[in-house]
């Protein structure tokens, strides 16, 4: 593995310095910024969607702009380096699009595509099931075809926004595994209109008071033919490429940013050392996602490479708000700086679990090393 | 990197490998001065591979130097190669034979005809003996008077000193690592190879991501040198020595770990590596002098400034 740093584009300069700018007429308070892309806000996506600024590389007829990855990189670092609230649309760009964009039918493309880049389509991630969190392969979801589509009854779990979300895509057991044969074998994944009948979301309450991830059941849900999404029985290797991209973005390494400028604001010029330690790391880590970043930009498919970055990423992200917690005493801490930690004390639990477990990603990276 | 820097990181690379490293290392820390070895990569050019080709040298970037450092350091840095490399990077023009950096604490000092030093190229007159935790030489040098009209900038030469020690120990915690990943396929307890045992694939999963981290920080540094020069990318050779140090705890423990007993040996070549990268972590300014420097210009620059101050240091390369 090599984690080469690419050149950012002559015009990033100018497009990082408009975000920027955009971002400066907003004020937002500590709940806000320690949500960022963990907090939901339809009316700031399609400010985003009107500047061009979701599904920034898809192609324009599906509502793109034709932009680089490396531009879409720099757009998501400013606003997560601002603790914007972009979760509304943040699926939908990083990956749901994507993947649509890939595997989609013409029809499903142009339905779809437009809506998400205008911040208008807002999509969920429907994996794991009661019984099914890791070890993914064990699901049991089933959908059955019928004479006009296909017919879905099981159950999803820990989904996050699927109460506020428009589409989810479900990855379903569409024939057993054979026996003997790979588990992996026999899975489909579906676009699923969160609207249709026999869908029941049920929100869950975490341990902040708040509603972000759901239950959702399927009960006798009747979709039609075009709802299958690639190919059926393709849905594990569809849904592993799909993780390449919700794994290798600088959400994995900028989720908790806002505790450390607040942070530096607040501390004494003895916690010189502390502070530098943690520059030092943000640095690195930053390039090690820009470097995912231009990987991908070249057509590459740096799987283990996002799983490596997200771990020592997720580690950082989780460590940066104790760490500032540690140089101040809590009478000492500014209410809002305060107030920040609180919350990301209570969220960073998650950052190691959503999108891969801390042990799923080592067990990769030791595959890679060539361990087991 | 360039492709001349490819091959001749490759040529170092299979010049090392003659089977003979571990022995290398303990003639080394028994007093003994390798001059075959010195003779063998100083004929590959490198201590004038950063020098600019119209001064006589190889012309390598910067990128290509890590690069020739984190392969020396894979396999222990056996003679002062590297610091020769840099002390001629930091000279008006270049010095042959064996060179060291600085008067106190001079690696391979005893064995070395000039420092580099402030004042300039001074012959080595004598020495008191030192020597690091890795049983490196490490000496208080006698000097003569200067042979040139003065020298690099304590700063530079500590710049330097600090990203030639951050590649080094991307290097030797690259080679611990490896070693450990194959001692865990061989090392068999409880019916299997203990690399089967999740407690092992995580502990060195962990080590992989730091050591990756710690490579990825000296490609960082070495890209801002190259576009910016050595005094203007001190930020840059600060995160690197700090990911460095952070790095060097967190591997060799874990790796010792995964070793037990036998790794802890005078035999085993283990150690070698892991007490290099306990002394490196010293030279070049440790983890908390570069920490407190970058860490006191982000308070100062305040809370607003950090990202902007970041993405600001951007590098483009041609």
């Amino acid at each position: 593995m090599r984690f080469d740093i690419p050149n950012l584009p002559e015009g990033t300069d100018a497009l990082r310095a408009n975000v920027r700018a955009f971002l400066a007429g907003y004020d937002w308070g500590p709940a806000v910024r320690a949500r960022s892309w963990m907090g939901f806000d339809r009316g700031f996506s399609r400010e985003l969607g009107k500047r061009g600024w979701i599904g920034m590389v898809w192609p324009k007829e599906y509502g793109g702009h034709e932009r680089s990855g490396l531009e879409r990189t720099v757009v998501l670092e400013e606003l997560l380096a601002q603790g914007a609230p972009v979760g509304a649309h943040w699926i939908g760009d990083r990956q749901s699009g994507p993947l649509i964009l890939r595997l989609g039918t013409e029809e499903q493309k142009r339905r779809i595509l437009p809506g998400i880049a205008a911040g208008e389509l807002a999509f969920c991630i429907g994996l794991s099931e009661p019984d099914s969190g890791s070890d993914l392969a064990s699901l049991r979801t089933k959908a059955e075809r019928t004479n006009e589509g296909w017919k879905i009854n099981g159950r999803k779990i820990w989904t996050t926004f699927a109460h506020l979300s428009d589409y989810m895509i479900a990855l379903v057991r569409t024939s057993p595994a054979p026996e003997g044969g790979s588990r992996h074998a026999g899975l489909s994944q579906f676009l699923v209109d969160l609207r249709t009948p026999g869908i029941t979301i049920r929100p869950i309450k975490d341990m902040l008071g708040e509603e972000s991830f759901n239950e959702v059941t399927f009960d006798d849900v009747l979709l039609p033919a075009d709802a299958l999404l690639g190919r059926e029985g393709a849905g594990w290797e569809q849904a592993t490429a799909e993780l390449a991209f919700e794994r290798s973005g600088p959400d994995r390494v900028l989720s908790s940013f806002p505790a450390l400028s607040a942070g530096i604001d607040a501390v004494g010029p003895e916690a010189a050392v502390p502070i530098g330690r943690l520059v030092a790391r943000l640095n690195t880590l930053r390039g090690m996602s820009l470097s995912v970043a231009g990987m991908l930009e070249q057509g590459q498919s740096p799987a283990r490479e996002a799983a490596l970055v997200k771990d020592v990423g997720n580690s950082f992200e989780q460590h940066l708000p104790e760490a500032i917690r540690a140089l101040l005493e809590p009478e000492d801490t500014p209410p809002a700086l305060r107030a920040l930690l609180h919350d990301l004390v209570q969220l960073s639990p998650t950052f190691s679990l959503r999108g891969g477990t801390r042990e799923i990603l080592r067990g990769i990276i030791a595959r890679e090393l060539g361990l087991r | 990197m360039s492709e001349i820097g490819d091959a001749i990181t490759g040529q170092i690379d299979r010049l090392l490998n003659d089977g003979n490293g571990p022995t290398r290392l303990r003639r080394l820390e028994a007093g003994e001065w390798l001059a075959e070895t010195w003779t063998a990569l100083e004929e590959q050019g490198l201590t004038l591979a950063l020098v600019p080709e119209d001064a006589g040298g190889v012309g390598l970037s910067w990128a290509d130097a890590v690069a020739i450092w984190q392969v020396l350091g894979r396999h222990g840095a056996p003679v002062p190669v590297a610091e020769a490399m840099l002390a001629n990077a930091l000279l008006a023009s270049p010095v042959e034979g064996v060179l060291t950096l600085g008067a106190s604490d001079a690696p391979f000092g005893r064995f070395a005809a000039h420092a580099v030093t402030e004042a300039g190229v001074r012959p080595v007159t004598g020495h008191t003996p030192g020597l690091n935790l890795a049983r490196e030489p490490r000496d208080a040098l006698r000097l003569g008077a200067s042979l040139t009209a003065g020298g690099p900038s304590p700063r530079a030469m500590r710049l330097g000193l600090a990203l030639l020690r951050a590649a080094q120990m991307a290097g030797a915690a690259r080679h611990a690592l490896n070693l450990a990943v194959e001692w865990a396929n061989t090392r068999k307890q409880f019916g299997r190879p203990i690399g089967k045992f999740q407690a092992i694939q995580q502990s060195l999963a962990l080590v992989a991501g730091e050591v990756a981290a710690l490579e990825s920080a000296v490609g960082i540094a070495a890209r801002a040198v190259d576009a910016r020069g050595l005094l203007d990318a001190g930020f840059e050779i600060a995160c690197a020595k700090i990911i460095a140090g952070e790095a060097a705890e967190l591997a060799a423990s874990r790796v010792h770990q995964v070793f037990a007993a036998i790794g802890i040996t005078e035999e085993h070549e283990l150690h070698h590596f892991t007490r290099r990268l306990w002394s490196w972590r010293d030279e070049g300014g440790s983890e908390r002098a570069w920490a407190a420097e970058i860490g006191a210009e982000a308070i100062s620059r305040g809370g607003a400034a950090l990202w902007a101050d970041i993405t600001s240091r951007d590098v483009r390369t041609a």
